[in-house]
């Protein structure tokens, strides 16, 4: 069978466990097995598992699992995955999976392979599947040897698909060891999808000219509902908060949409970048590396063109709400 | 605190990339090779940090052949006390973790630190499955440690946003950017790291699991439909009808 495990960061499931059970529903049949999905600790919305693919929604209860450490959750999941039989366990590519996969996988003896870009081809005892390797500039296919398989699943790459009614969740008794990592205090910014996570990105470079001149960038993002990024010089000089750096040395993104506003486009950046669906580029430098990347390139002062964009972009939104 | 910095030899993150002909293999041919940015800039800086604030001594470890000794020496011009390269590629995330649990089960490590990921495999496996060998704890994406003896509060990135944390020595951590400022190598630390140590061991028995058996290029993007700057009805319009993103 395949086991998925479903992270539910302050008691509730997020789109990335929606998107690894779809593809963990979908390696399973390929494989000809059963899904499973597992969740730890709180999970408000567990049922919905079902509906997104798991013929069965396991938890186990206990409050020492609602804060994550690894340690932990490595055993429980590998416990579970041994009592159920899992040939194929699935997790997501997020914070805490990538601290997990790795554990998991040496408590299985099984071979690993993070932030897969596509569902398994088997032949006979062989899986294999593929990934994004080089920040985007090729693409590698491992073949996994071992009998039991660890996979993560690359955010924003497959699409939750409902395609069944909600399960009802059923209690796993596995046990859960003593953990040596307590967590004190949790911060999350409300209201904001995170950049891993996010379908619509704009993101602003140097060609802003300082930290003063955000207004309209946020203003664009607010009118989106999309989350803010910026290039590295801007968050290296500190006009933006690091956390939004998105390239190859800062967070890798796979949005359905990303603006760059006065960001040339070295290569670094661009293997951060490169993954997203539709790129649109405004740079008053023609050259600019970055239309090379682009779907739609504006060539004009990011100062006129922008405020134009909301704009736009209001006209739009009010015509079509 | 005796502290171990895993570090592994990238591609400069502006070399382009490239393969066998069939396919099979990466070719470095032509390529500057370096530190992965993260164990460089941010563990490796951290581990010296502690060091230069409480005593100890920070220690590389690598598994590599020969051609990764120039890289070695950068971290010790930057300040490691010295390094241990495991003579052997470094074929899988498990083969590696491997090397590094059996030195660590031999040498007592107080701090094992490790880069958020590479920027090459992009796997950041290794950490994890180096602390389950070693049954330590493990946290990941640090922005923040700081420590009181053994008793070290780290801050870790989590999906938007920060969880604070407690766990005592002996632990594994990987960095992140913020963990640490980078430094540039003086010409005192470069001229100093020619005379420290690397130690080559022969590597551990460990069967790969998972292997790369083929690359490829991804799709070539389509061609750039430019609009007029002052035309941005027509973006919209675009960007709703045609590329449906809206």
């Amino acid at each position: 069978m395949v086991l998925v495990y479903a992270e539910s960061p302050q008691g509730k499931l997020k789109k990335a466990a929606f998107e690894a059970v779809t593809y963990g529903r979908q390696a399973a049949d390929a494989m000809g097995v059963q899904c499973a999905a597992l969740v730890l600790g709180a999970a408000d919305n567990a049922g919905e598992l079902g509906s997104y693919g798991a013929h069965e929604v396991y938890q186990v209860n206990n409050d020492s699992l609602n804060n994550f450490d690894s340690q932990v959750a490595a055993s429980v999941v590998s416990s579970a995955a041994q009592k159920l039989g899992a040939t194929l366990v699935v997790m997501m590519h997020s914070s805490s999976g990538k601290a997990l996969a790795g554990r998991v996988a040496v408590r299985l003896d099984a071979g690993l392979v993070t932030a897969v870009n596509a569902l398994p081809t088997i032949s006979g005892d062989a899986v294999n599947v593929t990934k994004n390797v080089f920040s985007g500039k090729a693409i590698a296919e491992f073949s996994i040897s071992s009998a039991t398989r660890v996979v993560s699943v690359a955010g924003n790459t497959f699409k939750p698909v409902v395609n069944g009614d909600a399960a009802s969740v059923q209690t796993l008794d596995v046990d859960v060891p003593q953990g040596r990592y307590t967590v004190k205090e949790v911060s999350t910014m409300d209201g904001v999808t995170p950049l891993p996570e996010a379908e619509l990105v704009v993101s602003a470079g140097r060609g802003m000219k300082g930290p003063e001149n955000w207004g309209i960038i946020e203003e664009l993002a607010d009118i989106l509902g999309a989350t803010t990024a910026c290039s590295r010089p801007v968050a290296d000089v500190g006009w933006r908060p690091h956390h939004e750096h998105v390239g190859q040395t800062g967070v890798a993104i796979k949005p359905n949409l990303y603006f760059a506003i006065g960001i040339s486009g070295a290569i670094q950046h661009l293997a951060g970048v490169n993954q997203s669906n539709v790129i649109v580029v405004i740079n008053k430098d023609p050259e600019a590396p970055f239309f090379k990347a682009a779907d739609y390139g504006i060539v004009g002062d990011l100062f006129d063109v922008v405020p134009r964009l909301n704009e736009s972009l209001k006209k739009y939104k009010a015509e079509n709400s | 605190m005796n502290m171990l910095v895993c570090v592994s030899r990238t591609p400069e993150t502006t070399a382009p990339v490239k393969f066998s002909a069939d396919m099979s293999e990466y070719d470095g041919s032509g390529v500057n090779f370096i530190m992965n940015p993260y164990d460089e800039w941010y563990a490796l800086v951290r581990a010296l940090e502690v060091k230069e604030s409480q005593g100890g001594k920070v220690t590389l470890f690598h598994v590599g052949g020969a051609e990764s000794d120039a890289v070695i020496r950068k971290g010790l011009a930057i300040g490691a006390d010295d390094a241990v390269r495991v003579d052997a590629a470094p074929s899988s995330s498990m083969f590696v973790a491997k090397q590094i649990a059996e030195y660590c089960k031999a040498n007592a490590i107080d701090i094992l630190f490790f880069g958020k990921e590479t920027i090459d495999f992009n796997g950041a496996e290794v950490g994890a499955m180096a602390a389950e060998m070693l049954d330590m704890p493990y946290i990941s994406f640090a922005i923040d440690m700081q420590l009181d003896g053994n008793n070290a509060t780290i801050t870790r990135e989590i999906e938007g946003g920060k969880e604070v944390g407690e766990v005592q020595t002996p632990f594994a951590l990987s960095a992140a950017k913020g963990l640490a400022e980078q430094r540039i190598a003086n010409m005192r630390g470069i001229m100093m790291s020619k005379r420290k140590p690397i130690n080559v061991i022969p590597a551990a028995d460990a069967a790969d699991k998972a292997t790369v058996v083929k690359y490829a290029y991804p799709d070539a993007g389509g061609d750039v439909v430019y609009i007029e700057p002052d035309n941005m009805d027509e973006l919209v319009r675009r960007l709703a009808e045609e590329a449906k993103v809206l």
